[in-house]
């Protein structure tokens, strides 16, 4: 008795050392924050730092503020998340297809090898004005832009992960008599489904780069629009509102496809 | 009356710098609800010629033949247990068993309810909505069996089942096997390289030496060992007897 008691003793203060740990992990992640923002803003205030090109804290919450009260801010907001949503959507989307069509004809798939080479190595922002020129200035060039930066590197991972299926569930399907579709269907699409989910996650980032980069370069709205337009007229406050901005709905996104991750994986496979 | 013919198999692998003779010159014939097993050492081509009867591969010389018709051209009239489960993980249980049915696009509910009584008569009635994670290593191979038997095969081939289980479950499920097979009536072919499984399972031992496969020797199991359970084989004084010859020739075969 009196040694199950010492147990329970030791395991709450485990428990205590475990939570205590937690804690100061917490107080040292605020602690930097407050120490980055505070001394960006003294440092700015003291001219410790020329306040022309770094603004301050106090001058971005302010024009947060007026954007956010105008209303202008969530014009720009809402350009830009929709060009996202619908560019790493439809980059994984068409990915995954690519990566099934190559799945489906080895041939073809031995024929295109040299050209997804080339086309991934290649910087796909590079193809912004080409893509401009011939869609328009529009929503339109600057969704394709987010599709471009995502869809060859998630060609390559999922038909990879596609060629990487335990050939032996293939061979219970194939002793059942199953089609090419069937393998296709029950063994190849759900054995590869967290290699596409974590790269929905990985393309939210890319996708975000391509579509600043076509913000910047068709210049009428959005977050890109914003930092460029603030580099052009030298109102860093705006180019580094827009900054932050983008740090938090990048992050938000993010933690929205990990989320979606963890509900999927787990009804998947346990 | 001949169940499966196996006649003048001939099987050479290809690949860039080789050609491997994998079977060479192998014919023999198992009649219907007859168990028999290939044993023999690694590299003697067990698995290639089973996936040959399959239907899996095409053999570059010779013909199998299933009750007269080319296996190739038949459809889910063999079943292929593999040696780990390989089940879905993704799937339920109940998904899991009824795939095979799914498949072939012949799912009815009587063909449900059948294949859920195997899975009681597996002991695993209840479990059909668990996944195979929540499964031990023995439940698993009993539900990769029910999967099997639930389309219904005629002839049912077993590539070293029971290889990837612990000793006790390999030697339950051994009986289980044997014993829902007997009552089926399956005709069954065994792959092993266990001596002793193959003595306490089958009717007729065909003994295969390697490179390149070939059928060595027949040998038939004593008539009182057939009829027994394979764990109660095991213990029979026959038993050690044929163990011994099997033994020697395994000997022989690695001697050349």
């Amino acid at each position: 008795m009196k040694q199950n008691n010492e147990i329970e003793l030791l395991h709450q203060q485990y428990i205590t050392s475990l939570r205590r740990e937690k804690i100061w992990v917490r107080f040292y992640q605020i602690l930097i924050f407050i120490v980055f923002f505070a001394g960006w803003e003294v440092a700015s205030q003291n001219k410790w730092i020329d306040p022309l090109i770094f603004s301050s804290p106090s001058k971005v919450g302010g024009l947060l503020k007026d954007k956010v009260l105008d209303g202008s801010l969530f014009v720009d907001l809402g350009y830009t998340v929709t060009e996202t949503v619908f560019g790493f959507l439809l980059g994984t989307l068409l990915g995954t297809l690519l990566a099934a069509i190559l799945w489906w004809s080895p041939r073809l798939s031995n024929i295109l090898d040299p050209y997804l080479v080339i086309l991934n190595s290649m910087p796909k922002v590079a193809l912004g004005p080409i893509l401009i020129v011939a869609l328009g200035p529009n929503m339109t060039s600057i969704i394709m832009m987010g599709i471009l930066v995502s869809v060859i590197i998630t060609t390559i991972t999922v038909y990879t992960s596609f060629k990487n299926v335990d050939p032996n569930y293939l061979k219970v399907l194939k002793t059942f008599g199953a089609t090419r579709y069937q393998l296709f269907k029950e063994a190849i699409l759900p054995a590869s489904f967290p290699t596409i989910i974590s790269t929905l996650k990985v393309n939210v980032g890319l996708s975000w780069v391509g579509v600043i980069v076509g913000e910047f370069l068709v210049s009428t709205r959005g977050l890109g629009y914003m930092i460029i337009y603030g580099f052009q007229v030298f109102n860093f406050t705006l180019v580094l509102l827009s900054l932050v901005v983008i740090a938090i709905f990048a992050t938000i996104m993010y933690q929205l496809v990990a989320l979606l991750e963890k509900i999927l994986i787990k009804n998947g496979s346990t | 009356m001949v169940f499966l013919k196996i006649d003048g198999i001939h099987h050479t692998y290809f690949t860039k710098n080789s050609a491997t003779t994998a079977l060479s010159d192998i014919s023999l014939e198992v009649r219907e609800g007859e168990f028999v097993s290939f044993l023999g050492p690694s590299g003697c081509g067990k698995t290639t010629l089973l996936s040959i009867i399959a239907g899996l591969i095409r053999p570059t010389e010779g013909t199998v033949s299933l009750e007269n018709q080319p296996v190739h051209k038949l459809n889910n009239q063999i079943g292929y247990m593999l040696q780990q489960d390989y089940l879905f993980p993704w799937k339920s249980i109940k998904e899991n068993i009824l795939l095979g049915l799914k498949i072939s696009n012949s799912l009815t509910e009587e063909k449900e309810q059948y294949a859920f009584n195997l899975l009681e008569q597996m002991g695993l009635g209840g479990f059909e909505t668990q996944y195979p994670s929540q499964l031990s290593g023995g439940m698993r191979q009993r539900v990769a069996l029910v999967r099997t038997l639930a389309t219904e095969p005629k002839l049912l081939m077993l590539d070293e089942p029971f290889s990837a289980l612990d000793f006790q479950t390999k030697l339950k499920l051994e009986d289980l096997v044997s014993d829902t097979l007997k009552t089926f009536g399956k005709t069954a072919i065994l792959v092993t390289h266990d001596i002793g499984e193959a003595i306490a399972m089958s009717d007729r031992i065909f003994l295969f030496s390697p490179r390149p496969g070939r059928l060595h020797k027949t040998f038939e199991v004593p008539e009182q060992l057939k009829n027994l359970a394979p764990f109660q084989a095991r213990n029979h004084e026959a038993y050690p007897e044929l163990f011994q010859s099997i033994w020697k020739e395994l000997e022989n075969i690695e001697a050349k």
